[in-house]
């Protein structure tokens, strides 16, 4: 069992804090991802659990113990970087196994983890040949195999993707993914890339500015982000937002370019609202031509198309607001693009709006 | 396209260089041969205005991240290649069709790829080259002292490596012994001062590294006879924690051995640090003395030997040429009659003796060696021409037995480069 509990945490550097009372709790066998723009402090966080850096308050678990002043070699986690040099002269069983000869295991053991580790990546039929021989992907699983060779009892992965093409990098996040859960080993990952976070994650954690902002699954943090930062930060394109009022009966949102009648499932104080600002977001998913839905409950937004970026499989539209700096996004059908400096009427499925109090930014 | 240029020396803006492919797609015949090591990312060298420069395929983040690293370490006076420049954006102002018509084979998305440029180190081998060589085992331990040296230096700097290794490092003879230089700062990181779980995973990184790099060495049959990679490997961790410790540990002592502070500061000078400060507490209600020392990299004797006679060596060799300047201070003094100020003996030492020498050595026979270095070989010839006959046989006489059993028979290609046993078997 390898859970990673992480009570009231915190980094400073002299005055600087960089991590403020982390909470976050990572389940046994759970793939967790740590998100966040840069200097949001998730490699911080990942260092501590490898023991890499010093914990300046709180406490770090794995498993049932206390690790704050545990050394590094005895947390039995192992980091995975971004890549690894192969050997030339040296057979992909050579490879993988180096590690083990070094810890001057037994060579019917070193065989034994190293055949396992090869069936687990597929390894099996190229043990004999050398890196030259393999293709990039069958390089990247070589380097894999490094690591699970050792059998930790945690992964901890920074940013292991970020030097790869895309194309391979799409590869590898599949074959880490998968490995993952074929191993069973609880696994931290690290990367600023929200698509990465959301295609591989059993759970997220946004952090900014050294905060937890939210931990939850991909789809609860896309259809329930509980801040605006969140909102915005998870989706592409972002999730647009205005700066509304909560008009006086409490009825309406109110914007110089659209009106939403108040959702009758919200509850949100909303007495105490009356005439407030509020931040009310929708994705651009959410907002189409009257055409191209058949949304129940809609307003209407006037614009000018600014932007069109195609995409093959869809258009997404960038429109600037007849009364306010801010623009809109929407995606749209392929079939119907506009032009830019078109004039262009859309629909806001209101039954999908995110809102968010003026002040604290939170959920309401 | 953007091209930033670190240094001003470096014009490396020719725009006949297809910036916007990607190196695997840059015509060979654009690119030299020059030694290097194994390489994870794409990495070729180019030879413009007389440099030689490498060229490392990378994503944005990652060459940008590494080429500010680079420079920050230069600043600190560290020994890392010198980074010269970054050039990114290299798919805009390009169509996609010139794109696609130009390039040879497959297309390669170039969005978001950066070439970080570094000027190449001239006399620094890669490790396989050194071994390829012909090297000794005490040799082959000389290259690991040299690594773990650069990788205290770092340490003391606040910078931590996450890819110690041979491959990550090139290699200069100095003064018999070697110095280290740090090729890749693609996983460092720079920190106000390193925690010791910092350090202690960033040595476990280095024994993993090293003990691939020796095993891949032993797999090609190029790892000296006799020498175990396991062993050798694990020495590194017993290396780096033997010189930490003497250059960090707290001493305590009695408060009349004041003598010890000085003995101390002369030790970690010896290896080539510099003492900022020296921490002195009383213990034991004044009976006894704590000192802890502030060490800083400093490259105490290159410094000291450049202010003195404006030469640049690597730091043995500076220490090796201030302990000639010293003997020849002595015999000024001596011969005089009188003290010499340190700045008048350096310039005699360097009219009378250093200049002087290397004149003498015809220059299709230095091969690859720099002056130091030369002049360091000079001084050991000369100590075992002296210890043979039993008498000092003179700087003018040493140099010109050294060029004929020294530098005509590595020419000619007689012994191994690097050992030293051309020396003893030349002993008359």
């Amino acid at each position: 069992m390898a859970i990673i509990k992480l009570e009231q945490v915190s980094k400073s550097y002299g005055d600087v804090d960089i991590i403020k009372g982390l909470d976050l709790e990572i389940r046994d066998k759970e793939f967790m991802v740590l998100v966040g723009p840069s200097g949001c402090g998730k490699s911080t966080t990942l260092r501590m659990i490898a023991g890499l850096e010093e914990i300046t308050d709180g406490k770090l678990y794995i498993g049932d113990r206390v690790v704050n002043n545990v050394h590094p070699k005895d947390r039995d986690v192992a980091m995975v970087f971004q890549s690894y040099a192969l050997y030339p002269h040296m057979s992909v069983y050579e490879n993988i196994a180096f590690g083990l000869r070094l810890r001057k295991l037994p060579k019917d053991e070193i065989d034994r983890l190293v055949t396992e580790a090869a069936d687990t990546l597929g390894l099996t039929p190229l043990l004999d040949r050398k890196p030259k021989a393999l293709s990039g992907g069958q390089r990247q699983r070589v380097a894999l195999g490094r690591a699970i060779v050792r059998k930790p009892s945690v992964f901890l992965f920074d940013e292991p993707l970020s030097n790869l093409d895309a194309e391979l990098r799409v590869h590898m996040r599949a074959e880490i993914g998968n490995l993952q859960k074929r191993l069973a080993i609880t696994s931290v990952y690290v990367t600023h890339d929200q698509v990465e976070a959301m295609t591989m994650g059993d759970r997220i954690a946004v952090l900014h500015d050294g905060n937890l902002r939210q931990v939850g699954t991909p789809l609860e943090l896309y259809d329930s982000p509980q801040n605006v930062f969140v909102a915005q930060f998870i989706g592409t394109p972002n999730m647009n937002m205005l700066k509304m009022t909560v008009s006086d009966d409490g009825t309406q949102l109110v914007h110089p370019d659209i009106t939403f009648q108040t959702p009758k499932d919200w509850k949100a104080g909303i007495n105490e609202r009356k005439g407030k600002v509020v931040y009310v977001g929708f994705r651009p998913e959410h907002i189409r031509s009257k055409e191209e839905h058949d949304w129940q409950n809609t307003a209407e937004i006037r614009s000018k198309v600014q932007i069109v970026e195609t995409l093959g499989h869809e258009v997404v539209v960038h429109a600037k607001l007849a009364n306010d700096d801010k623009s809109i996004v929407s995606k749209m059908d392929v079939h119907k693009t506009p032009k830019v400096g078109d004039d262009l009427v859309l629909e806001v499925n209101a039954d999908k709006l995110h809102i968010f109090d003026g002040d604290s930014t939170n959920r309401l | 396209m953007k091209i930033q240029i670190h240094s001003p020396s470096h014009y490396i803006t020719d725009l006949r260089y297809p910036w916007s492919k990607h190196l695997t797609q840059w015509p060979p015949e654009l690119f030299v041969e020059v030694a290097c090591g194994i390489h994870r990312n794409v990495v070729r060298f180019i030879s413009n205005k007389g440099r030689v420069y490498a060229l490392k395929e990378l994503m944005t983040p990652i060459a940008r991240n590494e080429y500010n690293l680079l420079r920050e370490m230069e600043e600190m006076g560290l020994p890392v290649v010198e980074p010269v420049g970054l050039v990114t954006n290299r798919h805009e102002g390009v169509s996609q069709t010139k794109l696609r018509f130009d390039l040879v084979g497959d297309t390669i998305d170039m969005t978001g790829r950066a070439l970080l440029v570094t000027h190449y180190l001239e006399g620094a081998l890669p490790y396989r080259i050194i071994i390829q060589q012909g090297i000794a085992v005490s040799q082959l331990g000389q290259m690991l002292d040299a690594l773990v040296e650069l990788l205290a230096r770092l340490h003391l700097s606040g910078i931590y490596w996450g890819d110690c290794s041979l491959s990550n490092a090139l290699f200069r003879r100095d003064a018999g012994l070697m110095a280290a230089y740090l090729v890749d700062a693609e996983t460092s990181e720079i920190y106000p001062t390193l925690s010791d779980g910092q350090r202690a995973y960033d040595l476990e990184l280095a024994e993993l590294n090293l003990a691939g790099d020796l095993m891949d060495l032993e797999a090609a049959r190029q790892l000296p006879a006799g020498s175990d990679p396991v062993e050798l490997a694990n020495s590194v961790v017993d290396r780096y924690n033997k010189l930490w410790r003497e250059l960090t540990y707290d001493e305590i002592f009695e408060t009349e051995d004041q003598f010890k502070i000085e003995q101390r500061v002369r030790r970690l000078n010896d290896l080539g640090f510099d003492v900022e400060e020296m921490e002195i507490t009383t213990v034991d209600d004044g009976e006894r003395v704590r000192m802890v020392p502030r060490v800083f990299e400093h490259w105490h004797h290159r410094r000291r030997l450049s202010s003195l006679t404006g030469l640049q060596a690597q730091e043995n060799q500076a220490r090796r040429l201030l302990n000639d300047l010293s003997r020849y201070k002595a015999f000024l003094t001596k011969h005089e009659g009188h003290d010499l100020p340190e700045a008048v003996a350096a310039y005699r030492w360097l009219t009378d003796v250093y200049n002087p020498s290397l004149e003498n050595i015809p220059g299709d026979l230095k091969g690859s060696l720099d002056d130091a270095e030369v002049f360091h070989e000079i001084l050991e010839h000369r100590w075992y021409l002296s210890q043979a006959s039993g008498r000092d046989v003179g700087q003018k006489a040493a140099t010109e037995d050294y060029i004929v059993a020294v530098l005509q028979r590595r020419k000619a290609g007689n012994f191994v480069a690097g050992d030293d046993s051309f020396v003893k078997t030349n002993q008359r």
